[in-house]
């Protein structure tokens, strides 16, 4: 129930944005809860965007990754 | 977000393996985690068998569909009955109370449909506004904040929420100092924590010396979450970590709890199997009433005896005490298509990933 999914934003109106999982189909996400711009990745929960994903604390997970497996 | 295939990488999740056998203190440890999903993705890759002997991965309850009360699910069921129609998301309903199950009832007619959100529930409603809709919303934080955003949207006055909505953090807190759930160290839950704050568990790391990191949900995610409280339990330290900061913050969605605040406030509140946890159930504030199902119908609280199917010993599962396989009904009279016992309904129950892989394998 806790799943989320990551989407990227392709077109917003007022709440609602059109977002593409991946697979270049567009679906109506709901993006109330978040503050976001087209271009940004969000994470979708039933239908919800519920955070605005991080690309750059994404790239400092993978280089905390290196530097766990360099230590 | 093509790091994202990084963090599947089967060597990089190798080279983790021999970093934790490098860093590992020969003591025993417990860690635990609290969600369906992370029990999934060790279950699913095989993390288990990976780790040293004495690292112990240990599911508490993660589960929402596992802890939803059977009077909650009983009291869906008989609104139903009455001629309610019970909206509920299709794995809710196959989880049985002590007299019904909602699919059961379904089944012989009553008025219960299955939605995939709060939305459908309200379309529902909207629909023919001469019959009551219920909505069964169950679910942690993570979904709490979509029900709370639409009854701030003013619903019709046919519809209404049985709330069995529950907050994480205090949960597991005061299940730790209860002793009810052991561990040296907490993998906090990574969708959960986005929206209440990695701020949250840090009771456990002041007050009780228990490290917590916060996780993504790839194997390399949890490898590295489990290499970062391992050496903090070697050396003695208890901090609150991220290793899921493209998605939690030290705050979290702070929109999100915003709006859950508004309608909610928080109560005691029953966890199936596991007892009444302090500041855990999230029930509307006195001027949504209207909209509380539990106000509107006169459903009153009644104490079972015993909430649990005779032999079902999920309680113990979702503390982490026994594994599914120690459970004499797993697999013989309950499975995945017959499932007794809630841990066994839902996607993440822990009966129901380890039955779906031994499924497979
Ligand atoms: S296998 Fe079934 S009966 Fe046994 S604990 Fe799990 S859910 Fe309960």
């Amino acid at each position: 129930m806790c799943l989320a999914v990551p989407a990227k934003v392709v077109e917003k109106v007022g709440n609602v944005a059109k977002v593409d999982f991946g697979d270049n189909t567009l679906r109506e996400v709901d993006v109330s809860l978040v503050d976001v711009s087209v271009g940004q990745y969000v994470l979708v929960h039933a239908g919800y965007a519920i955070q605005v994903l991080d690309e750059d604390e994404a790239l400092k997970t993978i280089e905390l990754l290196s530097e766990i497996l360099s230590e | 977000m093509s790091f994202l295939k990084e963090l599947r990488n089967r060597e990089l999740a190798y080279a983790l393996v021999r970093k934790i056998k490098e860093v590992f203190p020969k003591k025993p440890i417990k860690i635990c985690h609290v969600c369906g999903t992370h029990e999934w993705t060790i279950v699913h890759y095989g993390l288990r068998s990976l780790l040293p002997d004495n690292i112990e991965l240990i599911a508490g309850p993660g589960c929402p569909v596992c802890i939803t009360p059977a009077l909650d699910i009983d009291q869906a069921a008989e609104l139903a009955l009455e001629g309610k129609t019970v909206t509920v998301f299709g794995d809710v309903s196959r989880s049985v109370g002590v007299k019904y199950s909602l699919e059961a009832v379904r089944s012989e007619g009553g008025n219960v449909k299955i939605v995939y959100s709060i939305l459908d529930a309200l379309k529902i409603a909207k629909s023919d506004k001469s019959k009551e809709v219920v909505f069964f919303a169950v679910g942690f934080e993570t979904t709490a904040p979509l029900t709370a955003l639409h009854i701030l949207r003013t619903p019709p006055k046919n519809f209404s929420i049985l709330s069995s909505h529950r907050y994480v953090p205090p949960a597991v807190i005061t299940l730790y100092s209860r002793g009810k759930l052991e561990m040296d160290g907490v993998i906090a839950p990574g969708h959960a924590t986005t929206i209440s704050g990695l701020k949250t568990y840090e009771p456990l790391a002041k007050e009780h010396g228990i490290p917590v990191v916060a996780s993504g949900f790839e194997p390399v995610d949890v490898l590295m979450s489990i290499i970062m409280l391992v050496k903090q339990i070697s050396e003695g330290k208890a901090e609150v970590l991220n290793q899921y900061s493209r998605s939690v913050t030290w705050e979290g969605n702070v929109k999100a709890m915003q709006t859950i605040n508004r309608v909610f406030e928080l109560t005691d509140a029953h966890w199936r199997g596991i007892g009444t946890i302090e500041h855990t159930g999230f029930v509307l504030r006195k001027e949504f009433k209207d909209y509380d199902a539990r106000y509107k119908y006169g459903l009153k609280n009644v104490n079972y005896a015993s909430e649990m199917h005779p032999g079902c010993r999920c309680a113990e599962i979702m503390l982490g005490k026994i594994k599914p396989t120690q459970c004499p009904l797993y697999m013989k009279v309950c499975k995945p298509s017959k499932p007794v016992g809630p841990c066994m309904v839902s996607i993440e129950g822990t009966c129901r990933i380890w039955a779906t892989h031994i499924a497979f394998s």
